[in-house]
């Protein structure tokens, strides 16, 4: 390269100018897509802080000409279920991710240290069954929770959670026990601790970023699924926030009072996707990873 | 275990009880480890049974009978699919319109993430915060992004078409017009997805290119564009792969948006096949015939899969074989 810049000098301080016209238009592109891509969330962010007569102005303006942080409390006020709505996602969303990210640790450990028959097998056909798509089990579900009485109840949107946390779950964990050296088992267990223990004591201290990685995407998924609640709910005190969105939009509440109620809800849409917003900052790191593990491992 | 052999093998047959046998172990050890480990599975192998295997079964089953789930399912043997192929008139029509969706969907999304992310890759400042912004549209929930939309795409006084008309174009009626309805879920299927997991896939898949092979290429006299197509293509292909199965797959299932933002209209302009699959089953409660829409989707779905895994090995170059 000293070389090169020697004999070259002049070549040398083009190709040096060119890499900073690169970054200029690099960065040009960015600032450029980045307006884009935010540029209806700014929108309708702006619009959930108008008030109502700010809504028929034409043209629209872009930002309320005083914020109305009050329209935030006005859908709370215009819809009674709107608390209820997210407390019934909270408590969906821990329930499965709780019970899917324990069993499906579980069973992960078991696939992945523990010999017994049919093991292979039952392996082999839980990754067949990722391949197949949710509708051909959905109306079996659908009939067997209608015969457990569990119409109307979050239960099937958290209870499943419980039995293993699905396929996916359990082939990233076990991905990941297995690339933990089996000498750190072996060494806990000729000190006589129990299969349990070492899970416990040597594996889960080990497997926090896998564990991490599942749990925030099963929040993501939870909290964003729409097609559960849909088929399954039917009052709306029961609905999940993703569902009770739709609540908001097939019966207007400006019907009833005769105003618009765009803004109101626009505050509605930024609130359902703002714990998501909030889980992706604190949890970026995991929330890379996680695509990244499934997207190179799956 | 291994160090058997032959001639000590039915001595040690003879010995081993029935629970041996049905277990298959030889040692107290071995009969703990496999006790545990059934244990441990335990959990899955009942929701493997109750949640995957048995709706399987019965969904095969129900896919070949007349089921309103008040009376008892009736046989039909194959007139369910019979009826979805030739007197459906949605069935086509609507799988048809799904395909569409996912060739406007997917190859945008595709070529637009990897844009993305080699603008990204470049290592300048800031790359993170711009990641975030590119990917915040991925998380909007369906429901948010379909309200969110529709509101923008209004025709007379929403602000895109306001924005259109300042650069003097008349703006189309987008979701309220047939001829527009589809093109515009595809748009807002480009915002939601260039940015999303496609984009991070990419971004580790180029981070995990050789420095040495550019360096290779520089000797070599290699332009940009040539190191592109012979090191950066080649060495991202697996996450190519990746994220055309899981894009396909994803497109072909679209729901929540179309439901939502259109309700399958207008004019069952985006009438996809997964609304009519849930308009059969949830809305008419005719349990057999939406069984069998749903496996001839999944037959759909799996084959196109194969296909593309099959395609894959000309294409697809996994560094470490």
């Amino acid at each position: 390269m000293a070389l090169k810049a020697q004999s070259m000098p002049k070549e040398f301080r083009s190709v040096r100018a060119s890499r900073r016209a690169t970054m200029v238009l690099s960065y040009v592109a960015m600032v450029l897509l980045s307006v884009l891509f935010m540029f209806p969330w700014f929108w309708t962010m702006g619009t959930s802080l108008k008030r109502a007569p700010e809504l028929f102005i034409y043209p629209p303006p872009f930002v309320p000409e005083i914020p109305q942080w009050d329209n935030y409390i006005e859908v709370f006020r215009r819809v009674p279920f709107f608390g209820r709505f997210f407390i019934n996602s909270t408590i969906v969303v821990v329930l499965s991710t709780g019970g899917g990210v324990l069993s499906a640790l579980l069973v992960a450990y078991s696939f992945a240290r523990f010999e017994w028959r049919g093991r292979d097998i039952i392996f082999g056909i839980t990754l067949a069954t990722m391949m197949l798509p949710d509708q051909v089990t959905q109306i079996p579900k659908y009939l067997l929770f209608k015969y457990l009485k569990w119409m109307d109840t979050i239960k099937p949107l958290w209870v499943p959670a419980w039995f293993g946390g699905g396929a996916f779950s359990i082939f990233l964990i076990r991905q990941f026990i297995m690339s933990i050296p089996r000498e750190l088992d072996e060494a806990a267990k000729i000190d006589g601790a129990n299969p349990l223990r070492v899970l416990v004591t040597i594996l889960l201290p080990l497997m926090k970023p896998v564990i991490a990685t599942i749990s925030v995407m099963s929040f993501l998924w939870g909290w964003n699924d729409f097609m559960g609640p849909l088929i399954y709910l039917a009052t709306p005190e029961k609905f999940t926030v993703a569902l009770g969105m739709r609540y908001f939009d097939v019966t207007p509440a400006g019907q009833s009072w005769g105003m618009p109620t765009d803004h109101l809800l626009m505050a509605a849409s930024v609130m359902s996707t703002l714990p998501i917003i909030i889980l992706f900052f604190s949890a970026q790191r995991y929330f890379v990873q996680g695509i990244v593990m499934s997207g190179i491992k799956g | 275990m291994s160090t058997t052999t032959v001639a000590e093998l039915p001595l040690a047959r003879r010995r081993r009880s029935w629970l041996a046998k049905l277990l298959r172990y030889r040692t107290m050890g071995e009969l703990r480890d496999c006790l545990w480990g059934m244990a441990f599975a335990l959990p899955w192998l009942i929701g493997l049974l109750v949640f995957v295997l048995g709706p399987i079964i019965v969904s095969v089953y129900l896919s070949l009978t007349r089921y309103d789930i008040i009376s008892t399912p009736e046989f039909l043997g194959l007139d369910n699919f019979k009826r979805a192929f030739f007197e459906d008139e949605l069935f086509w029509a609507s799988l048809g319109r799904t395909f569409k969706y996912a060739v406007g969907v997917v190859p945008v999304s595709i070529v637009g993430a990897l844009v993305l992310a080699m603008l990204l890759n470049q290592g300048h400042k800031g790359t993170n915060l711009f990641r975030t912004f590119y990917f915040l549209p991925h998380l909007t929930p369906a429901v948010a992004m379909a309200l969110l939309w529709r509101w923008l795409l209004q025709p007379s006084v929403g602000p895109v078409n306001y924005a259109l008309k300042q650069v003097g174009i008349n703006g189309p009626g987008w979701l309220a017009d047939p001829k527009w309805a589809l093109n515009s879920l595809i748009m807002v299927a480009w915002w939601g997805s260039l940015g999303g997991n496609n984009m991070l896939i990419f971004l580790a898949g180029l981070q995990g290119v050789p420095q040495e092979l550019y360096d290779a290429a520089d000797v070599d006299g290699a332009g940009r564009w040539r190191k592109f197509l012979n090191v950066t293509l080649p060495m991202i292909s697996p996450a190519l792969f990746f994220n055309l199965i899981m894009g396909v797959i994803g497109a072909l299932k679209v729901f929540a948006m179309a439901f939502v933002a259109t309700g399958g209209g207008p004019s069952r302009a985006t009438w996809f096949y997964a609304l009519h699959l849930y308009n059969w089953a949830f809305q008419y409660f005719e349990m057999g015939y939406a069984a069998a829409l749903a496996w001839i989707f999944a037959f759909v779905v799996i084959v196109i899969t194969l296909v593309q895994f099959k395609l894959s090995k000309g294409w697809v170059f996994y560094a470490g074989e």
